[in-house]
């Protein structure tokens, strides 16, 4: 494991749309590939809560948070010079080494995406929305193309196209479906991020796997 | 000893974690190999976390030809746990065990049905097929654990591991439903630490076998109270997931605690001595 755990100190803490940006001075801790996780500390939880990288801007770790639960709701909240502790870059993130690559994102399944857009030097990209509130959070990758809700971002993808999507499962299992060979971004509820709890079990190739070990993406079979 | 608690630590995949310990507990192994249960497998709750994982493991045999020679190499002191649903389930295992450090024997998972036969059956059928030394792991819900200490004792256990996790329930605030598949898990972290000084304390009372203390440790305190209790060792568990370096944090401060209290310098030292991290 390059992973490491350290105290980093909050940046800042923007709102975009519904979601916040959440910006940590990077200490010494490596911002690894895109589609790597991390383990944040979340304050006044027993348990750290695992997001993707979303941007490595110099000297800084940049991540975006939907406020859904006691967690990422205390995240949200930190201000500027609180710190927490964060451990990564953890499982194992997007291959890059395709050729007609196409990003998909689906509400805050976007999170890794402009950290992927920029190793890619910034593909196509289709982003699907519940609301335009919501998709205000496309601004942080410029260009990419909109679908909101009931417009799918599965009927923006063309055939030919290297997938790499990251999205609530069923819009996962849409792409999957279309897309055989497809890179996709999984969640499943993590305790630890490092393989030592099983808690990450999801079903692949027939068997429960730790997604923490195994993923977060994996490559959608072909049909 | 500073050991890792079972089921909370895979050393093959997080070996400088593991080289922080003096010992490494291995997941529980069953005869044949596990999936688990369904997901969601866990849960957090106030102070603690609910699992279900449900013994997920690779079986004895995989166990003993891929995942056994592969921790050997660690260079670890070993100790491995073991699961069943009889007494020759556990003692089958125990009679393939060789070279390592200390078997655990798991009488108290609440994510699978329990063993039909006694913890003391149990324990004498694997006394009977291994010399080597044998931890008997209990569960706090039994209305007497100092009553199973006994007589685990008296059936050849060496050590008492204290303790497993207790049944819980967590409902979705949202939808009222529970957050495991499975419905029930086994609650542990911080929570359940007074459950687990108890029964430190009610064993160590009734009988002579050392005991590996574990239940929502996370501070060096935790350990100190602990080892007050009649703990000589003490495992990590939950601890780990937030704190990868929670051994060596732990350690460090235990390194530094100055004991005025007469007990806790005896049993300070023991566990200094008995340290090999
Ligand atoms: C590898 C990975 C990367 C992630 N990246 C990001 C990211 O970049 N940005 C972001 O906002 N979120 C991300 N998440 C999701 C984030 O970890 C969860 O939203 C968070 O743990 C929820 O904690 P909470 O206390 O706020 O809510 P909780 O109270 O824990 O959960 C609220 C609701 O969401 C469900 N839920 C919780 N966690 C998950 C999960 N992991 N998968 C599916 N359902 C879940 C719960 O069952 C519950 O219904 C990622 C998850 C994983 C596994
Ligand atoms: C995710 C998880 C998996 C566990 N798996 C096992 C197991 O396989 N065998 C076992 O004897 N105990 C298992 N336990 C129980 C722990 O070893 C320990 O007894 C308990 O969690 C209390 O310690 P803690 O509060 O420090 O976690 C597990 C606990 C957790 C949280
Ligand atoms: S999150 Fe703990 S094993 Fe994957």
């Amino acid at each position: 494991m390059d992973a490491r755990r350290e105290r980093l100190r909050v940046a800042g803490a923007e709102p975009i749309g519904l979601y916040t940006l959440l910006r940590l001075e990077r200490g010494d801790l490596d911002p690894g590939a895109p589609g790597q996780f991390f383990m944040l500390e979340a304050p006044g939880r027993l348990l750290p809560r695992a997001l993707s990288l979303c941007l490595a801007p110099t000297g800084e770790l940049a991540f975006l948070i939907d406020p859904i639960g006691p967690g990422t709701e205390a995240l949200c909240e930190l201000e500027p010079g609180d710190e927490i502790h964060v451990f990564g870059p953890l499982g194992l993130g997007f291959r890059l080494d395709v050729e007609r690559p196409l990003l998909v994102g689906g509400g805050i399944g976007m999170a890794p995406l402009p950290f992927l857009a920029e190793a890619l030097r910034f593909p196509p990209a289709v982003l699907g929305f519940r609301t335009p509130e919501h998709a205000e959070a496309a601004a942080l990758l410029p260009g990419a193309e909109l679908a909101i809700d009931p417009t799918f971002v599965t009927e923006l993808i063309l055939p030919g196209q290297d997938v790499l999507a990251c999205g609530p499962e069923p819009m996962l299992h849409a792409v999957a479906e279309r897309c055989p060979g497809a890179q996709l971004a999984w969640e499943a509820p993590m305790a630890c991020g490092y393989g030592g709890c099983y808690g990450c079990a999801v079903e692949i190739d027939g068997e429960l796997k730790r997604l923490c070990v195994e993923g977060p993406v994996l490559v959608s079979r072909a049909a | 000893m500073l050991l890792n608690a079972s089921g909370c630590l895979d050393a093959l995949i997080a070996p400088d974690v593991a080289r922080q310990l003096d010992g490494f507990v291995t997941k529980t192994i069953t005869p044949l190999p596990r999936e688990g249960n369904a997901p969601p497998r866990i849960a957090e709750t106030a102070y603690g976390m609910l699992n279900a994982i449900g013994l997920a493991n690779p079986g004895r045999e995989r166990f003993l030809a891929d995942t056994l020679p592969q921790l050997r190499e660690l260079a670890l002191p070993l100790w491995i746990s073991v699961g069943g649903f009889c007494a020759a389930d556990y003692a089958e295992t125990c009679a393939r065990l060789h070279d390592v450090e200390a078997i655990e024997l798991n009488f108290s998972c609440p994510n699978v049905d329990e063993a039909a036969d006694s913890a003391a059956e149990i324990v004498a059928a694997c006394r009977a097929a291994t010399p080597l030394p044998l931890y008997a792991k209990l569960s706090a819900a039994h209305p007497d654990v100092a009553e199973v200490a006994r007589a685990v004792a008296t059936a050849g256990a060496d050590g008492l591991s204290l303790i497993n996790t207790l049944r819980g329930l967590a409902l979705d605030p949202r939808t009222l439903k529970p957050t495991l598949a499975r419905g029930t898990g086994g609650l542990s972290g911080p929570s359940l630490k007074p459950v687990a000084l108890a029964a430190v304390h009610a064993c160590h009372a009734a009988t002579d076998l050392p005991i590996v203390g574990m239940g929502g440790i996370t501070t060096a305190q935790d350990v100190v109270e602990f080892l007050v209790c009649g703990a000589q060792h003490v495992a990590l568990g939950t601890v780990l997931f937030a704190d990868p370096d929670a051994p060596k944090r732990i350690r460090d401060a235990l390194g530094v605690v100055q004991p005025d209290d007469r007990r806790l310098s005896a049993r300070l030292l023991e566990f200094r001595a008995n340290a090999v991290a």
